[in-house]
């Protein structure tokens, strides 16, 4: 989305964390499921808060770029990211009057077991029903966004709109409504992120959003800004570069410096690689 | 003045005037001096006012004086006017001390509506530090047009020096000097340096810090720049978090309790005995003048010279280059301005006054704690510069006090005042970690969303700020961009 608008939205990890909120308000006091419920009652559950939680987000997003970022695209650069900080800001607040200061935590839901291993335990490697249920949930998503982008004709505006909006304008694509398209798909998928989040991690707290969003930003700029295999290989490589700092404990600084090792990580890709890994336009960096 | 041509503000007055036999008021009225015409409305709308709430309350003296003040300010001539006004908010600021810690509060001070008392001496120091903070970021955001969201590494830097250069913190290391520090226990080693010198020292490994940061990042455009910025802000509170023996091998910030005690500010002896300056200001134990007096006295007079600096700098050389890179960065670099050299320039300039008010605080606080530096800070700091007007150092000023009463202060009473007299509330039921229960509010709780607020309300309506720098003005009424076509195309279906 970044591409599209050159706005770092502040605010997305914040509504990524609302839609998290959406799913814990539903496994815990819609359904009120209880530790490991039967596999019908728990797809109910994931399919209910998935659907109310990415349409409720898309609104989210959409409503927060028609009354804060709309009304400012001719101003000076710097307003829309300050106006950014502003509703992220809002949104947290909002989540904090709504579930408090503590985090909410959630009942382990999904079952626990092995999906399938590889080798013989105990020397195996498993793989958990729950990180399944993270790929059910993300591989179809992902797909349906490279389709959405590539091959409707609203992926063409849209990726149009953000090469160049005056262009696209005179092509006829209607650019505000593409760029509020655009967020209702962001706001989407966000929310998803969050559904995925509270049902995996079983923990969502008010400030959960921003600093995965940071850390999400730091993943798109590692990757390539508006390149979507570029982002999901930066998310992988700064996930994997985080368990490695934190699980291993084998001469690695430990989670006391994840921030200091992200946010090194994006300085540097900035300082050194501005297009990111798998970029190839260079963004005006320079 | 609503002038000639029938109707206008004061239309209906005016009928309302005639129609009880004054003939020709109006035409009459508007012969007279422009003074006359500007100084007596108020006169008599006060005169009115008071007479119609006399009977309910008496007029307060002090809110009598205070308002007499502004009356005059307010009817000088517009050049006068210029220097009189800080001349008075400043004279003010001064003597506030001695009206604020009279044991009769009434008789000199009157409780605000709503808002209740007037702030007490610990929230104005506080008060004045954010201020300086407030113009030291309004040069790098301000001026240069730089966003900067990790001006919080900078108050840290300050800090931390501080309380290296003068605490016991060093003496783990061997390291004992004495440089006119103030107040040492007897036998406790470590580096105590006068605290004049540690608040220039501090400045300078600031502004190295901020060069340092600057460097790499300032070729970015704004967006990346802001989000690194971010970034650094996190990694130096994440420092200053775990920068202990036991995770980092060196003891370089002692951690989550943080360094603790910081030598209190003072002037040592020798000064003391031939100025007549306090030698410490922790034995300063008056009834007006006390430690907290001195110490917001010593805060006022470091604001005064970080304005005077933050002017100085605007109308130098450097600082037109600033405006003009902030205006059209393409245009500058074509005019000759070094566009590297100007922006780290702002960075450090921005950093040194950033540092002056970290190492003041830990020196007053007479600690630093990790707790302190966080994301919010840099937020808080960018809404005042926001709110007050960018660019505008009055305006700063202003938005640095407000904003940051009310964090200390405004909001509790505030939401005191509505539970107690709009909300049926029940104190007993209330639970202090919720925003919203047992039918009271507790705003101080939702104050970074009341922060948020502001920011997104201020860029809607009034992008300028509370008051806004002219030619800052200018430029967000006319735009220095060109329309965008979509955006022509709206306008032209709307």
């Amino acid at each position: 989305m970044y591409g599209i608008l050159e706005l770092i939205n502040f605010a997305h990890g914040d509504v990524f964390m609302i839609g998290g909120m959406i799913a814990a308000t539903f496994v815990i006091n819609v359904f009120a499921l209880s530790p490991y419920p039967g596999i019908g009652m728990l797809a109910l559950a994931v399919v209910v808060s998935l659907a109310v939680a990415m349409a409720g987000c898309a609104l989210l997003n959409a409503t927060i770029e028609r009354i804060g970022y709309r009304p400012l695209r001719g101003a000076p650069r710097l307003v829309p990211l300050i106006t950014a900080i502003g509703m992220s800001y809002i949104l947290e607040n909002i989540a904090f009057v709504w579930k408090g200061p503590r985090p909410v935590s959630l009942p382990p839901t999904l079952p626990s077991g092995d999906a399938f291993t590889i080798g013989t335990c105990p020397k195996c490697a498993s793989y958990q029903w729950s990180q399944l249920f993270v790929l059910i949930v993300t591989v179809p998503v992902l797909v349906g966004l490279v389709w959405l982008v590539r091959y409707t004709k609203r992926g063409k505006a849209m990726r149009a709109t953000a090469q160049d909006k005056d262009a696209a304008a005179m092509m006829g694509i209607d650019v505000n409504r593409t760029i509020s398209f655009t967020f209702l798909v962001a706001g989407a998928l966000a929310g998803a992120a969050g559904v995925i989040f509270a049902f995996y991690q079983q923990t969502m707290q008010f400030n959960t959003g921003f600093t995965l969003g940071l850390i999400a930003f730091t993943a798109a700029v590692l990757g390539g800004i508006g390149n979507l295999q570029g982002a999901v290989l930066g998310g992988l490589m700064i996930g994997f570069i985080q368990d490695f700092n934190e699980g291993l404990g084998w001469q690695a600084p430990g989670s006391a410096w994840t921030h200091t090792i992200v946010f090194g990580i994006l300085i540097l890709t900035l300082v050194f690689r501005p297009q990111g890994l798998l970029g190839e336009q260079i963004p005006e960096g320079g | 003045m609503a002038r000639g041509r029938g109707g206008g503000a004061y239309g209906g007055f005016w009928r309302l005037v005639e129609a009880i036999g004054v003939r020709d008021a109006r035409a009459r009225w508007e012969r007279q001096s422009p003074f006359l015409q500007r100084a007596v409305p108020p006169l008599v709308i006060a005169v009115l006012v008071i007479l119609v709430t006399l009977p309910v309350r008496t007029p307060d003296p002090a809110a009598m004086v205070l308002l007499a003040i502004a009356y005059v300010l307010y009817v000088l001539p517009r050049r006068w006017r210029r220097y009189a006004l800080p001349a008075t908010v400043m004279a003010l600021a001064v003597a506030y001390p001695f009206f604020i810690q009279q044991a009769d509060y009434g008789r000199f001070l009157f409780k605000l509506p709503i808002f209740n008392t007037f702030p007490a001496m610990t929230t104005m120091v506080v008060m004045v530090v954010f201020a300086m903070m407030a113009v030291a970021l309004n040069i790098v955001v301000g001026y240069a047009g730089l966003l900067d969201l990790g001006y919080v590494a900078f108050y840290a830097l300050g800090a931390y020096t501080a309380a290296w250069l003068a605490s016991p913190h060093a003496s783990q290391f061997g390291a004992n000097i004495d440089i006119g520090g103030i107040g040492i226990p007897p036998g406790v080693g470590g580096i105590h340096i006068s605290i004049w010198i540690v608040l220039l020292a501090a400045a300078l490994v600031t502004a190295v810090g901020g060069v340092m940061i600057g460097l790499p990042t300032l070729r970015l455009r704004g967006d990346y720049l802001a989000i690194v910025t971010l970034g650094f802000g996190e990694i130096v509170s994440e420092i200053a978090r775990d920068g202990d023996k036991q995770t980092l091998g060196f003891n370089l910030t002692n951690g989550p309790p943080g360094i603790n005690p910081v030598d209190p500010p003072g002037f040592g002896a020798w000064i003391a005995h031939h100025l007549g300056l306090p030698a410490n200001y922790l034995t300063e134990a008056g009834v007006y003048v006390n430690f907290t007096t001195v110490i917001y006295w010593s805060a006022i007079a470091l604001l005064l010279i970080t304005i005077f600096c933050s002017i100085r700098l605007r109308d130098s050389r450097l600082g037109r280059a600033w405006i003009a890179i902030r205006e059209d960065e393409v245009a500058a670099a074509a005019m000759g301005i070094p566009l590297m050299r100007t922006k780290t320039w702002a960075y450090a300039s921005g950093a040194f006054f950033g540092g002056v008010a970290g190492a003041f605080f830990a020196s007053y606080k007479q600690a630093v704690f990790p707790d302190d530096f966080y994301f919010g800070i840099s937020v808080f700091v960018l809404t005042m510069v926001i709110l007050g007007g960018m660019g505008n150092v009055w305006g700063v000023v202003s938005g640095a006090v407000l904003l940051s009463y009310l964090n200390y202060e405004g909001l509790n009473n505030v939401s005191a005042w509505l539970n107690n007299n709009v909300l049926s509330c029940n104190a007993a039921s209330q639970d202090p970690a919720k925003v919203i229960s047992g039918g009271c509010v507790n705003a101080p709780l939702v104050s970074t969303g009341i922060y948020g607020a502001i920011i997104v309300l201020v860029m809607l309506f009034r992008p300028g700020g509370l008051i806004p720098e002219r030619r800052r003005q200018y430029e967000f009424e006319t735009g220095v961009h060109d329309e965008p076509l979509m955006d022509v195309r709206q306008a032209a279906v709307e």
